[in-house]
């Protein structure tokens, strides 16, 4: 469909190049400047709209948006639907058209399924943003991370990056692994048998997948695990300790309590203890090593209490930076040009 | 009434025979050959076939005609009208239908309205527990006595062996072959698409080939136990298809089919990476279509590796036949996030272009062993009296191919209701041009 207003999706991570997320992150640096104003606005995006189409609660994302719109003065409104267009009869094509129909130049969209963001970028004239889709990407949290390591260790490139937990269903851990390797840090990452992909690193090695076309042998079950990535920037680790080693950032994933229902581990208590970050993992880390938690966090499971007030977590750091982040993003949808440093 | 289907290429592999020959039909059935330059009766109506494959009518041994119950999304009018569109003078519709065929008032129900619509045949396939629960028998003698060919509980896989070696043992009884759709749902469920990279670069929940395999395993030793035939839908795997190849070996009963979108497609297709099968160097690209829910089907497209298993069962003869598993759903019903948009896409029409893309023009099979597929060989799964060949005295359902057409298929131009294919603007090299049920033209191109 033609898209006579539309730059620029963000649909997530895995199809950026690393100059584009370097753009992105530029730009945010130029913006940050606006957050210390006493009076925190410009008119970059006057007379602009921006739909916050939120299929799936979340106050901290959205609020983030918002903010974001109206410090860059666009008018900004937040739709709540319930969980699934089905459940009012209407499908998801009636839902993006209708509110397409409104003239946004931009829609974020969050939804509990992968590729919502996707289904509607086809369809939508407006610019979609992805903050979040089910299981896939989460590419704005990736980019705050990256924000939030760069004005801490001046770089990515070379890093060390632990990130535990529940990978298997996290879009935080997925758009971070692209974001991260696509910049050059090594990526460790560390969790329950039940919830970390035994193939996880064919996640970044599409590449090498696109060139197995038409090749009869080398099945996927044949691969050993750590042999595939290619690039070797993404390691699998058996335990917790081996993925927090040496490490310059460690990413703490927020564990969903209905897990343990499923059967994914047997308690939240059994996990603190096994897979919790607590100051003795922590102490096995570098000595500036910081920590990171897309929040909200349950303290005392994936989390020590210590840690998370420690100096090393930059959790509040993460949420400024947000703002921050999705002012260029949303800059860079609308038809804004990519500022260097 | 007499019908000369003349100077085509006959292929009839049960006979066995693949040479030039006229087929005369009288009164519905086949009652001589004709080499070229013999004598045709002068009464005759002619269907000039030259330059055309004659074939015994295909028979689709795994369809959803929805009727009774989903009327919105195909009737057994509009799906016979597919059928033989696509080449199937007989079609076998599984029981999900709601209420779901599990008497034999029903399977009649279905039967008639096919006598009405007078396109294809229509032989049911009834359910093999109540409501298709998986927990009491359905009344099987009843639907065989109205006209019920096999048993399936298809997309609701009987969970327990117990409940399923009970069946199986009555079934035989019958002698119904019993057809499953091998799921253990215990580990796919919540799953959308093949559990993979594919799967872990878009985020949605796999369906491991385990699930298949292992239900597969377990049906093939009730099998073994029981001596009752069972037939296993749409295979998928290299799992599947290793254990299948090992009972036939060991002659314990069991039959399978494959679909076109099985042996046609992979994971990468739910990507939006449009790919054909091996030996396609010029691996196509489009526009990149993630999450396209006509992608969506279970069981779901699975990986190279299984591709190449099914491909190398197509050629050995370990697979046994060709089924489209058409499973026609609303633009509405596909139009939602791909989680939830139901499984299955239609196949009626596209079946025979892609088994000629994919199987014949690339060497895999020849064109006789293509009429088994399609033809022979569910004819004799389903215990099919005087189809699946040609030979004077059967009946004369005829499938008439022009295998050097070239045609592009568009949704829009479907004769399903439904149009949920994601072959929509596949050019083909291969098509049925003509559909003779019981003598009668039901369809021309």
């Amino acid at each position: 469909m033609e898209k006579p207003f539309r730059r620029w999706d963000l649909l997530g991570i895995r199809t950026l190049s690393a100059a584009e997320i370097n753009g992105i992150l530029d730009t945010a640096e130029n913006f940050r400047e606006i957050d210390t104003r006493e009076i925190k606005k410009v008119p970059a995006l006057r007379g602009k709209t921006v739909s916050n189409l939120l299929f799936e609660n979340s106050t901290r994302t959205r609020t983030s948006f918002e903010l974001a719109a109206k410090r860059l003065s666009a008018d900004a409104v937040n739709i709540s639907v319930s969980s699934s267009s089905v459940s009012k009869g209407e499908t998801l094509l009636d839902t993006a058209l209708n509110l397409d129909a409104m003239q946004p130049d931009c829609i974020v969209v969050r939804h509990s399924s992968a590729g919502v963001p996707h289904q509607l970028a086809r369809v939508s004239k407006a610019a979609i943003i992805n903050a979040g889709d089910g299981a896939n990407e989460h590419p704005t949290q990736a980019l705050l991370d990256a924000m939030t390591i760069r004005e801490h260790k001046k770089k990515i490139e070379g890093l060390n990056v632990a990130i535990i937990g529940d990978i298997i269903h996290s879009r935080v851990a997925r758009s971070n692994i692209h974001l991260l390797t696509k910049l050059g840090a090594k990526v460790k990452v560390a969790g329950p048998g039940t919830l970390v992909p035994k193939d996880l690193e064919h996640l970044i090695s599409q590449n090498h997948l696109r060139e197995r076309v038409g090749s009869a042998t080398d099945g996927e079950q044949q691969n050993p695990p750590g042999n595939a990535g290619g690039s070797g920037l993404l390691t699998v680790c058996g335990h917790v300790e081996d993925a927090i080693r040496g490490a310059d950032v460690v990413m703490i994933l927020r564990i969903q309590r209905e897990r343990q229902d499923s059967a994914y581990f047997p308690t939240l208590r059994e996990y603190a203890i096994h897979y919790g970050l607590t100051n003795d993992r922590l102490g096995l880390a570098k000595k500036d090593v910081i920590v990171l938690h897309p929040g909200p966090m349950n303290r005392g499971i994936e989390i020590s209490s210590e840690v998370a007030d420690s100096s090393r977590s930059l959790i509040l750091d993460q949420v400024k930076y947000g703002v921050t982040v999705r002012m260029a993003v949303l800059y860079l949808a609308t038809g804004g040009a990519v500022v260097r440093l | 009434m007499k019908l000369l289907i003349a100077n085509g290429h006959l292929i009839d592999p049960a006979a066995p025979e693949n040479t030039g020959m006229s087929v005369l039909i009288e009164d519905g059935k086949v009652t001589a050959w004709l080499r070229p330059g013999e004598a045709a009766p002068n009464d005759a109506e002619v269907f000039d076939a030259s330059g055309l494959l004659v074939a015994p009518g295909f028979i689709d041994m795994h369809v959803h005609l929805r009727e009774p119950g989903q009327e919105h999304k195909e009737t057994i009018a509009s799906g016979c009208a597919a059928a033989v569109a696509g080449g199937w003078t007989s079609v076998c519709p599984m029981p999900n239908t709601n209420p779901v065929n599990d008497n034999a008032a029903i399977t009649r129900y279905m039967i008639e309205q096919a006598e009405r619509a007078g396109l294809a045949n229509v032989f049911p396939i009834g359910a093999i527990t109540k409501s298709s629960d998986g927990s009491e028998l359905a009344e099987m003698g009843e639907m065989k006595a109205a006209g019920a060919v096999a048993v399936s509980d298809d997309g609701r896989p009987v969970p327990s062996a117990g409940i399923m070696r009970r069946a199986m043992q009555y079934a035989r009884d019958f002698g119904l072959p019993v057809i499953d759709h091998c799921e253990d749902k215990s580990l796919s469920s919540g799953g959308v698409m093949h559990e993979g990279r594919v799967s872990l670069l878009l985020g949605l929940k796999g369906m491991p080939a385990l699930a298949e395999d292992i239900d597969v395993v377990r049906d093939i030793l009730l099998a073994k136990e029981t001596g009752t035939h069972i037939h296993i839908a749409h295979v998928s795997t290299k799992g599947a298809i290793e254990a299948i190849r090992r009972a036939k070996n060991e002659g314990i009963r069991v039959t399978c089919e494959v679909t076109p979108h099985h042996f046609t497609l992979t994971d990468r297709a739910v990507d939006g990476t449009r790919t054909s099968g091996r030996n396609s160097g010029e691996t196509q690209t489009d526009i990149r279509v993630p999450y396209d829910t006509n992608t969506k089907m279970a069981p779901p497209l699975r990986s190279e590796e299984h591709l190449e298993a099914l491909l190398e069962a197509i050629k050995d003869g370990t697979i046994d036949a060709i089924a489209t598993d058409h499973a026609p759903h609303h633009a509405d019903e596909k139009s939602l996030e791909y989680d939830r948009a139901p499984f299955g896409i239609t196949g009626l029409e596209t079946a025979i272009g892609l088994a000629f893309n994919e199987l014949v023009h690339k060497g895999v099979i020849g064109l006789e062993r293509l009429v088994e597929l399609c033809s022979a060989n569910p004819a004799k799964i389903l215990g099919l009296e005087g189809r699946g060949t040609l030979k004077p005295g059967s009946i004369a359902d005829v499938t008439v191919i022009d295998p050097s057409l070239t045609w592009t298929y568009r949704n829009a131009d479907s004769r399903s209701k439904s149009k949920n294919s994601p072959f929509d603007g596949w050019t083909f090299q291969g098509a049925a041009v003509a559909a003779f049920v019981a003598g009668r033209l039901a369809y021309k191109r």
